[in-house]
């Protein structure tokens, strides 16, 4: 408990994973949120490369980080720029409202 | 080694408390300071862990540059109906499949919990690791050499979504002025001078 391992780390990371996947699945109004569950995963999967990378002494993790957050990133801003234009075209970003693909 | 873990447990608990926050707090720029207060407290966990530079990334690019990103369009738009109310509505089917998979997710990654066995197993790749010199000097070292195409490639990437949401949002607007270079440099003189005669003692009358 009191020494810090590997598994802690890894625990923190999986449970900040549920909740994002928790967020995306249970959030019915609000696209802007949804966007912000994708990065509380993406920061779980960071978490989770950076323990690893720390824990067994080998820097390729840190690398693998790096472009996981220029991925992050990229989609960030192109999904922001979506939900922009849709707000623009429809006057409303409600999950509900969104079903023009029927999907 | 207890500094160490009472500093773990104090930002994995700020962590996971904004993370919750995040989802569950009704107005949405709330949720933006808590994805914010969430960036910052895994940063600092990941400068403790020995990170340092990817702490420092985060903090710079995730709090300064994404969460700001994310603070801008929620006040852009419409914050009024942005409020996010959960379990109200008549279709709920989804609560408890989306429950089930989470939750199964969450125990899935939590079996590694029991414990890291495997450490002595594990090969460290051919990858530089010297300790005596900094995080960042290591990941240079090895993301300028070996990794180099992967690192343009992130460039490109950068550079592909900037043009993509220039893209998106832009749009042209009526009654703006602006200057056009092909009509500039089309001209020609004979649609633009004209040669006048002028009168002794009479001047010219331009504007007519």
């Amino acid at each position: 408990m009191i020494e810090i391992g590997l598994g802690h780390y890894l625990s923190l990371g999986a449970i900040i994973f549920f909740l994002g996947v928790i967020g995306i699945f249970l959030n019915r109004k609000n696209v802007i949120v949804i966007l912000m569950s994708i990065e509380l995963i993406l920061l779980a999967v960071n978490i989770n490369l950076i323990s690893f990378s720390i824990f067994s002494e080998d820097i390729l993790g840190q690398i693998f980080t790096m472009l996981i957050l220029t991925v992050a990133a990229a989609e960030a801003a192109i999904g922001l720029a979506i939900i922009v234009i849709y707000y623009r075209n429809k006057g409303s970003i409600r999950v509900e409202d969104i079903h023009s693909m029927k999907g | 080694m207890l500094a160490h873990s009472i500093f773990f447990y104090f930002f994995s608990v700020i962590a996971i408390f904004s993370s919750l926050m995040v989802i569950t707090s009704r107005n949405t720029v709330n949720s933006v300071f808590f994805l914010i207060l969430d960036f910052i407290s895994v940063g600092c966990l990941f400068i403790m862990v020995g990170a340092e530079f990817l702490g420092m990334i985060i903090l710079i690019v995730y709090v300064g540059a994404v969460a700001v990103l994310f603070l801008f369009v929620v006040m852009m738009l419409n914050v009024a109906e942005q409020k996010q109310s959960w379990f109200i509505g008549k279709k709920a089917t989804h609560i408890p499949i989306g429950l089930i998979v989470s939750i199964l997710i969450l125990l899935e990654l939590l079996v590694v919990v029991g414990g890291w066995k495997y450490k002595d197993d594990l090969m460290s790749s051919s990858t530089l690791n010297l300790s005596n010199i900094s995080n960042t000097h290591q990941l240079g070292l090895v993301m300028y050499t070996d990794y180099i195409l992967y690192f343009q490639l992130a460039g490109v990437i950068l550079l592909l979504s900037m043009i993509g949401a220039i893209l998106l949002t832009f749009r042209q607007r009526k009654g703006v002025k602006k200057q056009s270079y092909f009509n500039q440099i089309s001209r020609n003189p004979s649609s633009s001078i004209e040669l006048i005669e002028v009168e002794n003692n009479k001047g010219v009358k331009i504007d007519d």
